[in-house]
């Protein structure tokens, strides 16, 4: 009696799913609970890898709920690599989906949030672009090509998701407040962190990011919002390490 | 025979420790015995930040053994062959003494289950994975250690005992060999076998490194003991009067210290970083 790994699969996944036969324990009796093992194993450790991928969505959901929505979501959406750290890509679309947790509207945009700190945290390094490079005169700075940092990631949200995060994740911080944000993740250093940008900020990054020039950013952030303010964009991007020069070649 | 255990890998006949990132400092500043470290590959396939960071300084002090979880070597399909780049890119820039992998298979279809799972010992099982090893090593161009699993249950197929099978391999493929003594202990408990008759048919010349490790003890429907390898625990006395036994006759080896779940302080991983030098020093 042959176990293929289709039928051993099937009922790791399955806890209703009877014990494939052929499976025994040291004295030829069927295995029973030692199957659990598996099923156990594939199960708590996607969970805990979940969890460890989405911690606002894991605080905001709370210990047993999130729990139970992993276990449906793991069955659902077994992950696709053995590179853990990828796991959970389309959790925020499941969530989307997900009928039991429908009233918790943002909770999607806090799971985007989660996944673009993680690839940010694993994404490549690169130097930052030193304030000085921005020293030159104004008809050369208009011209002037910068990149983002391969770490910057942009979420545009109709939830006050920065400010939500602030409050799971800051002791004192103040409560949310009924507006859409943009927030740009960048890593200045090592460690990930969600900055809110400025209204045409998310605009201004965008376009940097698609190779146009400073001053081509600067008209399309104007065009979409009237007071943008390049002044706040600009510092919050070079003292967050978003910005690196293109044409540096990083070791 | 002929003992070849030093071209299977280049790790030194001494304590490791499975490394991990909250340690960084701490084993920077007081490695104690610790002569190199063991890594899990797939944690190390991200294209920068700190994981990789941290891998290049410990590369400087530490030898480094490469170990991987997701290469699914037992498995009924053809080896990924992203992830076979992956490895080999890995292993390119970080320069590993050692590369390891598990009997056992994880990847089915397109999906990742993220555990090790147990293979049936016939001989199809033995022409696949002799054929996924021959593979890798071709690959990496390099000899890799094949590590013995922790059992939780039996196949009524298998025809071929867990040595004999590992033993054939090794002749097959010219592969080297981890022997977990903490997976021997499980899997003979689990099963109702003899460890030390397990460890007494191992093949030792083949041996590149060995892991001692803690495990949690459940009961099985009838009763019977059940232990799993949950890597959260101090190694216990009887695991490491195994490890004493291995190495008595087959002499000093790379020994590792796994520690993957509630992780202790620094302090306590390096003391038993220490009872492994010991075990180690009755022997050298």
């Amino acid at each position: 009696m042959t176990v293929s790994q289709a039928r051993f699969r099937e009922a790791v996944l399955d806890p209703a799913a009877a014990v494939p036969p052929g499976l025994q324990d040291g004295q030829r009796a069927p295995a029973g609970n030692r199957f659990s093992v598996y099923r156990n194993n594939v199960i708590v450790s996607l969970t805990e890898a979940l969890q460890t991928a989405f911690p606002l969505v894991a605080k905001l959901v709370g210990g047993d709920r999130f729990s139970r929505l992993a276990a449906v979501y793991v069955r659902e959406h077994p992950p696709k690599s053995p590179l853990m750290m990828h796991y959970g890509v389309d959790f925020p679309a499941f969530l989307e989906g997900f009928a039991p947790l429908q009233h918790i509207g943002y909770l999607p945009d806090c799971a985007r949030l989660d996944l673009l700190i993680r690839q940010s945290y694993h994404a490549a390094d690169a130097p930052p672009v030193p304030a000085e490079r921005l020293q030159c005169a104004p008809e050369d700075l208009v011209t002037l090509r910068l990149s983002l940092a391969p770490a910057v990631r942009i979420l545009r949200s109709p939830w006050p998701v920065h400010d939500i995060w602030r409050m799971n994740t800051q002791e004192g911080a103040p409560k949310p407040r009924p507006v859409a944000q943009d927030v740009m993740i960048a890593r200045p250093g090592f460690d990930p962190a969600p900055w809110l940008l400025p209204p045409g900020g998310a605009c201004w990054l965008d376009c940097l990011g698609r190779g146009l020039t400073l001053g081509e950013a600067h008209e399309a952030a104007l065009a979409e919002t009237a007071d943008f303010d390049l002044a706040a964009v600009l510092t919050l991007a070079l003292q967050s390490g978003a910005l690196t020069d293109p044409t540096t070649k990083d070791g | 025979m002929l003992d070849t255990a030093s071209r299977f890998s280049d790790l030194p006949a001494a304590p490791g420790v499975g490394y991990k990132a909250q340690h960084f400092d701490a084993i920077c500043k007081d490695a104690g015995p610790v002569a190199w470290i063991e890594v899990h590959a797939e944690n190390y396939m991200g294209a920068g930040g700190r994981p990789l960071a941290q891998l290049r300084a410990l590369s400087e002090r530490f030898a480094l053994s490469i170990h991987g979880v997701g290469l699914s070597i037992g498995g009924e399909e053809p080896l990924d062959p992203d992830h076979l780049a992956r490895l080999q890119h890995l292993l390119k820039w970080s320069q590993p003494a050692s590369f390891s992998e598990h009997l056992a298979w994880s990847t089915h279809g397109a999906e990742f289950l993220n555990d090790l799972l147990p293979l049936p010992y016939t001989n199809d099982t033995l022409s696949r994975v002799a054929n996924h090893i021959d593979e890798v090593q071709e690959r990496l161009q390099r000899p890799m250690l094949l590590e013995n699993p922790s059992s939780y249950l039996a196949f009524a197929e298998s025809t071929w005992s867990e040595t004999d099978f590992l033993a054939e391999l090794v002749r097959r493929t010219g592969c080297g060999l981890l022997l977990d003594v903490n997976n021997v202990f499980i899997s003979a408990t689990n099963l109702g076998l003899s460890a030390q008759a397990y460890l007494d048919a191992f093949p030792l010349h083949a041996v590149g490194e060995i892991h001692v490790g803690g495990h949690d003890a459940q009961t099985d429907d009838h009763g019977a003991p059940l232990l799993i390898d949950s890597h959260g625990k101090p190694v216990i006395d009887p695991v490491w009067a195994l490890l004493d036994r291995v190495l008595a006759r087959g002499g000093p080896r790379p020994v590792l210290v796994e520690w993957d779940t509630d992780v202790p302080d620094w302090s306590v991983l390096r003391a038993e970083a220490e009872r492994a030098a010991t075990a180690l020093a009755l022997v050298t």
